[in-house]
């Protein structure tokens, strides 16, 4: 009777390099980081540049620069710039870069977690809890328009904790919690949670708060503020340290766990640890900015496809490609129709769900 | 401190008994050989001294403590698994794979040093793979794999090694080798060895002791000419084994075949 692993045993990157040598991507990793951090502050200055008013790339960097003290170059940008800047979209992108990375880590960590290739950070009450959270605070408390942290964002956090603990707590089995039990315990919850929030939505009288619930529900920025990068930072930087922490162990965890064990991974407690970490962040990632979609599912993948499955690697590279990612997405959402806002969400699935099809494919391809 | 003490352990799966009553003793720089029949009890046995599972009744001690009292980290330096045909995901490199035998010494970001390389290195030079480390799991043969698991084992530089079945997929120039390994490793390095084996040509060849389980009991432990003894083989397998006494290796025994 010893543990079975239920996973396809191959994880689809076998066509890159079917030759026994190493793909040039994983021989020589870390210059990748260097480069995806390159793209990732170009990426910024050009999110913060674009826009309703757009403001040249060179007086971004002068006035942030010179916010930071470093003045260099003319300083005769005006005065409305740096109110924009400063104000409105560096907070924002900075935030779409927070939530960016924050689900792509968090992917990855669950995907290593659970050994699925289908895993992401929704995958346990996240998304679910979050959002019927935030449907309660919008119908009950109605101050979505507020700035900060408002009720929607508190209720939106506690809902995603709850689920994620409700979901913990029915997938233990006499100590310990086997990870195709939660994952069945996971799909349960989040079924019964989105049955109950589109109830909720059903029952609305009024149109108008259905549509703010929509609106959340597919997932946007557009109340992007200081205070909320503020709110946000610390879960996020807290989940993100605990699971740098474990890179390694999720490394060994691609094994079964008795394996883990042996290789001195004290494999329930890790399990805990970072389904903790990954929920807090994730929790606080989505309470700003509504449940956006196949980011924590999709970037995972193209890294691991690239450079390999070591965590130590893979975990910061997602985190850069998702922010990449997210501030992206979040730039094409307020400008493509502006002034309308495109629901970040929308934005996430259009470009990430064919790229995720054609996994898909190949994964079918290798299965049967 | 005794590497492994097994006391008086009962175990039973779902109320089936598996082990009934089984105590030994593993002591540093022997090779202690697990044999018996198909379903004795073999693979249970070493799952409890890797505290997998625990005794219903009895008690197991790693170095002088239960398994479940050595933090995990801790007891991975001390005590290596070769487990049988275990999952290694395709995608790894042999190199990879080794070098997650040096998690129970890493820091904080996982990143190794130079010692945690060059155990790794050493540990793929035993086996004979060092060749082979950028090749990708997925594309190694049976025997190759079975090399890596043993090479992750020793990379953990273990003062105790519990191997199951190490040998199965291996042709018999590998199985020598691996086992040659073993006890060379026993011997220079004092690690204290308990080995499943399937072969008892095998078992009675490297094993400085044996114990035969059948059925879940322990019915004999010693020196190898007097475990495997004729009666005791055709009481356990019936008519179908011959034995002799080897000319070559100190009448340390052979069992061959016998048409029934």
């Amino acid at each position: 009777m010893r543990s079975s692993h239920n996973r396809e045993r191959s994880s689809g990157d076998h066509h890159l390099e079917g030759d026994g040598h190493l793909n040039p991507f994983r021989r020589r990793r870390w210059p990748f980081l260097a480069l995806a951090s390159g793209l990732l502050l170009v990426t910024a200055t050009w999110g913060v540049a674009w826009g309703a008013v757009s403001i040249p790339p060179g007086a971004v960097l002068r006035i942030i620069g010179h916010h930071l003290g470093a003045t260099f170059g003319p300083t005769d940008w005006p005065p409305a710039w740096e109110t924009i800047l400063l104000q409105i979209r560096v907070p924002r992108v900075v935030l779409a870069g927070l939530v960016g990375m924050t689900l792509a880590v968090a992917g990855a960590v669950y995907q290593a977690l659970f050994r699925n290739p289908l895993a992401e950070p929704y995958l346990i009450g996240v998304s679910s809890g979050a959002s019927f959270g935030a449907t309660l605070a919008i119908i009950f408390i109605w101050r979505l328009g507020g700035s900060g942290w408002n009720g929607v964002s508190l209720a939106a956090f506690v809902g995603a904790l709850l689920a994620t603990a409700v979901i913990y707590a029915l997938a233990r089995v006499g100590g310990r919690t086997p990870v195709t039990t939660l994952i069945l315990a996971g799909v349960a919850v989040n079924a019964l949670l989105s049955a109950a929030t589109v109830f909720l939505i059903f029952s609305m009288q009024d149109a108008f708060r259905a549509m703010h619930v929509l609106g959340w529900l597919m997932g946007s920025l557009a109340l992007a503020d200081w205070e909320k990068v503020r709110v946000v930072l610390p879960y996020v930087l807290g989940g993100l340290a605990v699971i740098a922490g474990h890179a390694h162990s999720l490394n060994v965890l691609q094994l079964d766990e008795e394996q883990a064990q042996s290789l001195g991974v004290a494999v329930e407690r890790t399990k805990g640890m970072l389904i903790v970490a990954v929920s807090l962040a994730t929790a606080a990632a989505v309470s700003v900015s509504g449940t956006v979609g196949f980011v924590g599912l999709i970037i995972p993948h193209v890294a691991r496809l690239l450079w390999g499955p070591d965590h130590r690697f893979l975990l910061p590279m997602s985190g850069i490609l998702g922010a990449v990612g997210v501030i992206l997405a979040d730039s094409t959402a307020r400008t493509l129709f502006a002034p309308r806002e495109l629901p970040l969400g929308v934005v996430t699935a259009v470009a990430g769900a064919p790229f995720f099809l054609y996994l898909l494919r190949r994964q079918k391809r290798e299965i049967f | 401190m005794v590497p492994l003490e097994v006391e008086n352990v009962t175990f039973a799966y779902d109320g089936r008994a598996v082990l009934r009553n089984v105590s030994l003793r593993l002591t540093a720089g022997e090779v202690l050989g697990l044999i018996g029949p198909n379903g004795a009890g073999k693979s249970t046995l070493i799952r409890l001294a890797a505290g997998f599972l625990r005794p219903g009744e009895g008690t197991v001690r790693l170095f002088g403590r239960p398994p479940a009292e050595w933090p995990t980290r801790e007891l991975a330096r001390q005590v290596a698994l070769v487990p049988q045909g275990a999952y290694i995901p395709p995608t790894f490199t042999v190199w990879e794979t080794v070098m997650l035998g040096r998690n129970p010494y890493l820091g904080f970001l996982g990143i190794p040093r130079e010692a945690d390389r060059a155990a790794a290195r050493r540990a793929l030079e035993w086996v004979g793979m060092a060749d082979l480390s950028e090749r990708r799991v997925g594309e190694l043969s049976g025997g190759e794999r079975q090399r890596v698991l043993l090479a992750r084992a020793l990379a953990q530089e273990p003062r105790c090694l519990l191997l199951d079945e190490p040998t199965t997929h291996l042709d018999i120039h590998h199985q020598v080798a691996v086992l040659s390994l073993i006890r060379r490793m026993a011997v220079e390095h004092g690690i204290a060895v308990l080995v499943v084996l399937h072969d008892l040509n095998l078992a009675a060849t490297f094993s400085d002791r044996l114990a035969l389980l059948v059925d879940g009991s322990l019915i004999a432990l010693g020196d190898p000419k007097d475990v495997l003894r004729r009666e005791r083989l055709t009481a356990i397998y019936g008519n179908a084994v011959a034995v002799f006494p080897r000319p070559d290796n100190g009448g340390r025994p052979a069992i061959l075949p016998r048409m029934a």
